[in-house]
């Protein structure tokens, strides 16, 4: 029977630091990882969470249980929620843990590495600041590692970290990192990626993946957990194009409150100031910022993503799916659209096929007009004669919308470049997308 | 609030994410409720609501499956709460479905897997087609593989391996008649943030969350209060303990932990130095098996 734990003793030192530690004002960075078992992924997060303390003793004992007779406790077992996934020994679906350490709180989305839960990887890293991306180095880049860097780019992550794992098992060589990391380099120039990171690491171990290893002297950049603790991502957001897409309207009616008229949304980008003036699309009409009411009252300023809502001088008719920016500033009133699919479902998408397509918060009707290529996202070559998209595919279209969309390239602004498709028959999501520049 | 290089602190933008959730499902989803019960979670997901939709009222109502078993403090505070806001509450009961036959009773007496049916029977009932729940993705690995908005078929029944994709913070609320989403705007905050949070928005809490003395007997390494819930069994000793509650679920099977904390601030410093998992010190209904929560969210639990 276990023994009923210990009341903490508030006076130690030991409780005073992780009060302060916990009380601390942070950030959070979003983390999203892939791969499968086999490269090590679930182990180097069961490693980064048992060191960093986010993993309990109630959690440990039970992996301790599971693997036991093996000559390690199998962090692997942390991970992998699921009866079905613990059962194949794969990841199906993403999960999220959470970990923290004295400068940023973590919230890492585990995603799946087989290409037929492609799918799940971009749920997890559509919302990823920073991609960490597995490569065993006793095998060196395989399609997988070169699938999961593109689609890392195609959702425009900020930040890639490409983690050479199992260095142990190839005697710490500073020759095979080195082929692995050129290798990465050359293909990430084909792909948009603004920063990538090359570690050496080994996850059942732990070198370089809290502290340096004395393994790798010739390796003079950062642990794992040091640079993601240290990235810098303040300048990945777009704080120039001030886009707000109208949520909720907010009308009290009572008495303390008649005639407020609040227009409820988060901030897709730029930064709004009482007194800004502004333009509503689609109806073009101008007014100025009277007021900007936050969840502990009236705001100075409010940037990306703060929920807030914006209140108006001027009486105009504003609903759901409306947006307001700058009139200098306006994003492209649009009807067909160019865009980077990635489709999500058996059933294939087609030209001509009807759809329901979701852009902030304003969801219309569309039909595909044409399929323009369907990339092979492990070689990036275009099949120009592609005639459908089936399930975990990624190609570009032309859509026409019934209604106008206010866009911008996803390039540019991550929030009004992209968008879900919907089928109407089913009310799945079948489709995620992101804006591209027209061409013709 | 802001900083210079307008980055938003981690509970300013958990806080962020969960307003536009609340927002996106009033907008878009014809008949929400909001799953109330009392507890630390629940408390911080309605203070979410009423921020979200301030200055007006919260456009929806709010239910509580009372399971007979609940604390009275819990009780006297739901109904405190749900006065200063305004807000209806819709009061399902087990006790009064096992009256009708509806569900029975199990041997252990547990109502933890009968309170679905009940809360499945209201939701049919009122016609709810979104329901807000508390839970967080740290609770449990079954939950850490949850959706925001989890799409529940006409049974309420959660299909794991078959979730919807759920890109970037574009949800999507569409269902046919008689389905339903369970949406969880907590589902990114830990247990330290719901503190955290609860001190820095001076939010109340029922008095059970603080440390008092009380009478317990140790059950299989858990303590549990003697009260009308609780009766020693043979070979039970009584004793008294400094304890405080960390979660609260039904009083027959919470269990209370030894702590010093009578502040908001104290319990902060227990949580970041404790090494068991909230529900692993403290329920002994989620000891089932390593599945035990997919198993039962399977059925249409929350």
């Amino acid at each position: 029977m276990p023994p009923v734990e210990d009341a903490v003793d508030l006076t130690s030192a030991a409780a005073a630091e992780a009060a302060e530690i916990a009380t601390a004002r942070k950030d959070i960075l979003r983390i999203a990882t892939a791969g499968s078992v086999d490269d090590g992924k679930s182990t180097l997060i069961g490693r980064l969470l048992y060191d960093s303390k986010a993993v309990f003793e109630d959690q440990y004992e039970a992996v301790e249980r599971a693997s036991a007779g093996g000559d390690y406790v199998n962090l692997a077992l942390l991970t992998d929620g699921l009866r079905a996934e613990r059962e194949q020994g794969i990841t199906i679906d993403v999960a999220y843990r959470y970990f923290a350490t004295p400068r940023r709180t973590f919230i890492l989305a585990d995603t799946p590495g087989h290409v037929q839960y492609t799918r799940n990887m971009v749920t997890g890293a559509s919302t990823a600041d920073l991609a960490i991306v597995l490569v065993d180095a006793r095998k060196g880049m395989l399609e997988q590692s070169r699938r999961h860097a593109f689609l890392a780019s195609l959702l425009r992550v900020p930040h890639i970290v490409v983690a050479v794992n199992k260095m142990d098992l190839v005697d710490w060589s500073e020759e095979i990192y080195e082929g692995i990391r050129d290798e990465f380099t050359a293909f990430a120039a084909k792909l948009n990626i603004p920063d990538l990171t090359v570690i050496p690491i080994s996850a059942l171990h732990g070198d370089n993946v809290v502290t340096r290893s004395a393994n790798s002297p010739w390796y003079d950049g950062s642990s794992l957990l040091h640079h993601i603790e240290h990235v810098h991502v303040a300048s990945d957001r777009n704080l120039v194009d001030s886009r707000f897409p109208v949520q909720y309207v907010i009308r009290p009616q009572s008495d303390a409150h008649h005639d407020y008229r609040g227009y409820a949304g988060s901030v897709a980008s730029g930064v709004l100031r009482p007194g800004d003036e502004v333009q509503v699309l689609p109806s073009g009409l101008t007014s100025t910022i009277a007021a900007i009411d936050g969840p502990r009252g009236p705001l100075e300023e409010a940037f990306a993503p703060m929920s807030v809502t914006v209140r108006l001088a001027d009486d105009l008719d504003v609903s759901r799916g409306d947006l307001i920016c700058r009139p200098m500033n306006a994003p492209r009133v649009e009807q067909d659209l160019d865009a980077m699919i990635c489709w999500m479902t058996d059933e294939p998408l087609r030209p001509r096929q009807r759809i329901a397509i979701k852009h902030t918060t304003r969801t219309v009707r569309a039909v595909v007009k044409e399929l323009q290529y369907r990339l092979d996202i492990n070689t990036l070559h275009r099949h120009q004669d592609a005639d459908e998209l089936g399930l975990n595919d990624i190609g570009r279209v032309r859509l026409r919308t019934t209604q106008p969309l206010f866009v911008d390239d996803y390039a540019r602004n991550r929030v009004t470049g992209r968008f879900i498709l919907i089928d109407e028959a089913t009310n799945v999501t079948v489709g995620a997308g992101m804006l591209t520049p027209a061409h013709g | 609030m802001s900083t210079p290089d307008y980055r938003l602190s981690q509970l300013e933008t958990l806080e962020a994410e969960s307003i536009h959730v609340i927002r996106e499902v009033a907008a878009e989803l014809e008949r929400p409720v909001l799953l109330f019960s009392g507890g630390k979670d629940s408390i911080v997901m309605l203070e979410l609501a009423r921020k979200a939709f301030a200055p007006a009222r919260i456009p929806f109502p709010v239910m509580h499956v009372d399971t007979g078993l609940n604390f009275p403090d819990v009780l006297q505070f739901r109904d405190r709460r749900v006065r200063e806001l305004g807000v209806h509450l819709i009061v399902a009961s087990v006790p009064e479905a096992i009256a009708q036959g509806l569900v029975k009773e199990e041997p252990n007496g547990s109502r933890n897997r009968i309170q679905t049916p009940v809360l499945l029977d209201a939701v049919e009932k009122h016609g709810f087609t979104a329901l807000f729940g508390g839970a967080r993705r740290d609770e449990d690995k079954a939950r850490a593989k949850e959706r925001v908005f989890s799409f529940r078929d006409e049974f309420g029944q959660w299909d794991p391996k078959n979730q919807r994709p759920e890109l970037w913070d574009l949800y999507n609320g569409r269902i046919h008649l008689g389905e339903s989403i369970r949406v969880f705007p907590l589902s990114n905050w830990t247990e330290l943030d719901i503190w955290q949070y609860i001190a820095r928005e001076k939010i109340a809490i029922p008095p059970l969350y603080f440390a008092q003395e009380r009478s317990v007997v140790e059950r299989q390494g858990m303590l549990y209060e003697v009260n009308e819930f609780i009766t020693p069994r043979e070979g039970e000793q009584i004793r008294r303990e400094t304890v405080r509650y960390r979660t609260v679920g039904d009083a027959n099977l919470t269990a209370a932990v030894l702590s010093h904390a009578t502040t908001v601030e104290e319990v902060i410093a227990e949580i970041a130095v404790t090494r068991m998992t909230e529900r692993g010190a403290t329920r002994g209904d989620d000891k089932v098996s390593d599945a035990a929560m997919e198993d039962r969210k399977k059925e249409g639990y929350f």
